[in-house]
């Protein structure tokens, strides 16, 4: 059961720290609303709380450093300046770091911790607050729990009588506290005698309705210490007269009833003028006190929208939300992709009914066709996040790059309210994490080199997401020195990745770095990866249906540009025949298509054929070969798509016939049959068949010819 | 008859730590996420006895109890303030605001327990 309370505890965690990053980027860009600086106290002192409950005690510790100075801030005794900020930004990624070390007990590094908390404490003032948390300002019922032990120590409890003098001032009655309930207590600790005394209480013609005339005498006798009866009372201090004498302690009870009298700024002077008020004669018709207590209520009124105004603002800012299990949604897009699915049958159906008029039916299906996509839709946008979580946090890899490698650079997002689908951005985080992380490693020149250069020494990386054209882009760009080419080439003949003499463009070498075992670092730094290179970022990617790209330039700095698919349920689809069987090709992959004559098709050594294209070559890859199926008749293919891989090579896939284009609902073929090379995933078609849907890179790249020419192309090139 | 507990606070792993606590206790449990849906909640509800954080979005534990025990509900029931701060001007402010009490976080089931049963005379 705790156990799983404290992964909600670590869950809530993410999310705070999120509100707690967002709210210092916004800080640092300048933004001091005061409902932003509550808002991270909020989220840091949440986590104070809930570390607390769990025993996290240097969670503890730190959060409520780093929330003592938020608290100052919030209270104008203190001002955000730069230097502040960039100490708050530390605290908050080593908060971070906390967490994840309590929550997967990993190590924290001491010395940064200590750092921290000693220039926090710089900003804020003595700790007069005692930080044990011990529950219950008065001991609570914590020795209660163990008197077992104590029961079997050398100090037994001896049996004590208490008397106690309780008189609730008028006051008590307003806050919910209920004699009956306090002597409840105080009987299930012993013996107790309850002696009501009712002398002061006036007859019925003086009697004013609010006052308090009632006091009790008890006699308890228990083996509770006296800090468990004195507890009882706590809710009550400075509530009652109250007057606790223990057999032979008097001089203990008074330091201790003097103790708690410092303790509690309970407010006896207003309590008394009010009595004195109401012991006022009694006025019939009309108390006095009520035209009084009219504009006190007006007044408060009045002034309650001024210090609420912050929160009425937020309250029409964040809309309300649902939090549902993520299997749910699922279970709808699975749901909603069989209702399309469904469309295509029913249309293919309709269309084989040799009906003469079916015009009607028609628009009705088409009618159908429009809700089931809307209703596609809107079921993508519920698994559709923004990208904000994930670029904070990037935020912060580029702060911790940039401490490790002693340079100063600076994260600038953009479009960060795109949406994407939630899986893409989860996998995102890797791919993302690594090019920042060797952005500021490799991308981002030193301070004095770009001193030199004539920059600023600050480096700008800048992370921005947008929507283009039926698929999310995400370009990551900095203003460092460019892909250094010369070497770039030079690693990759060394790596027998490329032939010596090869002539590359220079958007080949730049494409390189995506090179498998590829690795420009002259030495693994701890930063960028152990070994783990771009490639490892470009399979993530193309992992999502997605492509990467690099352009550079000298001097000017690089771009990594990432598309991804806005779903991972639906795509765009060619459906083509190959050998007798109906395939789907994505869209996306496709450049162009063709419908190939004899004289455009050359031939390439032995087996390979090229086809010809406004004067340049295209390997032609077969699809039916490449799978390899077998056509019945002699029929060759004759038609081509044109597709282009990530590399900028261009092979022409040949397949029999092209049918329709159209949106296919993803069906993983993960779990039923594994992986089959050049096909990656299903669909249902309208005819209710499953095609495959094919992976256009993983044919080219197990197709001879397209190999063959690669590099027969290159050697022309080195020539 | 259970006795009621409406818990508010924005804290998902505070609600979860009282909804454990207070269920296993006998209580019947009700939360709200901030002090505005907890006033809001607070006529359906009708509970026992409520328990409120102080830093809340929204509307924080204070202004809970200021509208709680104010003219329009005018709530006679228990209100507890749990909280991290032990400071004695703040315990004095919820007071003045008609707190019941307070219970200090991090509680432990008992304190919790043994303060409920202090307002309420609860036998959970």
């Amino acid at each position: 059961m705790s156990g799983s309370i404290q992964d909600t505890f670590f869950e809530e965690c993410e999310e705070l720290l999120e509100a707690t990053d967002e709210g210092l980027t916004a800080i640092e860009g300048g933004d001091h609303n005061p409902e932003v600086v509550n808002a991270i106290f909020r989220a840091v002192h949440s986590i104070k709380g809930g570390a607390g409950a769990f025993g996290l005690d240097d969670l503890v510790a730190f959060a409520h450093r780093f929330e003592t100075v938020f608290d100052e801030v919030r209270s104008n005794r203190l001002e955000l300046d730069e230097k502040l900020v960039q100490l708050l930004l530390r605290s908050s990624d080593h908060l971070s770091a906390l967490v994840e070390a309590a929550r997967d007990g990993g190590q924290i590094d001491e010395a940064h911790h200590d750092t921290l908390l000693a220039a926090l404490d710089e900003y804020t003032p003595d700790e007069e607050e005692d930080l044990t948390f011990e529950p219950m300002g008065l001991g609570g019922p914590a020795p209660m729990m163990d008197l077992g032990d104590l029961g079997a120590a050398p100090a037994a409890p001896q049996e004590e009588t208490y008397r106690i003098r309780f008189q609730p001032l008028k006051e008590m009655y307003g806050t919910g506290n209920e004699p009956f309930f306090l002597f409840q207590a105080l009987r299930d600790m012993g013996d107790l005698a309850v002696t009501l005394d009712e002398n002061e209480l006036p007859g019925f013609d003086t009697m004013d309705m609010d006052e308090s005339y009632l006091a009790w005498d008890l006699v308890l006798v228990t083996k509770e210490p006296r800090s468990v009866v004195e507890a009882v009372f706590e809710f009550v201090e400075g509530l009652c007269e109250l007057s606790i004498a223990g057999d032979g302690d008097a001089e203990a009870e008074a330091n201790a009833l003097a103790a708690l009298d410092a303790m509690f700024t309970a407010p006896p002077a207003a309590g008394s003028a009010d009595g004195e008020a109401a012991a006022a004669p009694f006025e019939p018709p009309v108390p006095a006190p009520e035209p009084e207590a009219k504009p006190a209520a007006a007044e408060e009124k009045a002034s309650a929208p001024k210090a609420e105004s912050g929160k009425q603002e937020q309250r029409g800012g964040p809309k309300p939300t649902l939090r549902v299990e993520l299997e749910r949604v699922d279970r709808l897009i699975n749901a909603v992709g069989e209702l399309i699915i469904n469309h295509s049958m029913l249309a293919q159906q309709i269309a084989n009914l040799n009906v003469s008029d079916t015009r009607d039916v028609e628009t009705e299906l088409e009618g159908f066709k429009n809700l089931a996509r809307d209703i596609q839709e809107g079921v993508m946008a519920i698994r559709a996040q923004p990208v904000k979580p994930l670029f904070q946090r990037m935020a912060r890899i580029v702060r911790e790059a940039s401490a490790a490698t002693g340079k100063t650079c600076k994260l600038v997002t953009e479009g960060e309210n795109t949406e994407v689908d939630k899986t893409v951005i989860e996998r995102l985080s890797d791919p993302l994490t690594h090019i920042l992380r060797n952005a500021v490693d490799h991308g981002v020149e030193k301070p004095e080199d770009r001193t030199a250069a004539g920059k600023q020494t600050t480096g700008e990386i800048r992370l921005s997401a947008s929507h283009r054209s039926g698929s999310v882009c995400i370009e990551i760009r900095d203003d460092g020195a460019g892909v250094n080419r010369p070497r770039v080439k030079q690693i990759a003949i060394e790596k027998g990745l490329i032939p010596e003499n090869a002539e590359l463009t220079d958007g080949e070498i730049d494409n390189l770095l995506f090179a498998p075992g590829f690795s420009t670092a002259k030495e693994i730094s701890n930063l960028s990866g152990r070994g783990v290179g771009m490639d490892v970022v470009k399979n993530a990617v193309t992992g999502l249906g997605g492509r990467i790209n690099i352009s550079s330039a000298p001097g000017k700095g690089s771009t990594f540009t990432i598309i991804l698919p806005l779903t991972l349920a639906v795509m765009d689809g060619m459906v083509v025949s190959v050998a007798d069987q109906t395939m789907v090709v994505p869209i996306t992959s496709i450049v162009e298509t063709m419908r190939g004559s004899d004289d455009m098709i050359n031939s390439l050594g032995a087996d390979g054929t090229l086809l010809s294209i406004r004067g340049n070559f295209v390997p032609i890859c077969d699809v039916a070969r490449a799978l390899g199926l077998y056509r019945e008749s002699d029929r060759q293919a004759g038609v081509y798509l044109l597709v282009e891989t990530e590399t900028g090579q261009r092979c022409a896939l040949a397949v029999d016939d092209i049918h329709d284009q159209r949106q296919v609902v993803i069906k993983s073929l993960d779990g039923v049959c594994g992986e089959i090379p050049g096909v990656a995933a299903a669909t249902i078609l309208g005819d209710g068949k499953i095609a495959m849907i094919l992976d256009p890179e993983s044919i080219i790249a197990a197709s001879p010819t397209a190999a063959a020419f690669d590099t027969e192309r290159r050697l022309s090139n080195a020539s | 008859m259970k006795t009621k507990v409406l818990a508010i606070d924005d804290s998902r792993t505070i609600r979860n730590l009282l909804a454990a606590t207070l269920e296993e206790a006998g209580f019947e449990y009700h939360c709200a996420v901030d002090g505005r849906e907890g006033v809001d909640m607070y006529p359906d509800v009708d509970p026992d006895v409520v328990i409120t954080d102080i830093n809340m979005p929204n509307l924080d534990g204070f202004g809970v109890i200021e509208e709680l025990r104010g003219e329009g509900i005018n709530s006679k029931v228990p209100i507890l303030v749990l909280t991290t701060e032990s400071a004695p001007e703040l315990k004095a402010r919820a007071r003045g605001a008609g707190a019941t009490g307070w219970i200090t976080k991090p509680f432990d089931d008992a304190s919790l327990i043994f303060a409920l049963k202090r307002v309420t005379g609860a036998a959970a």
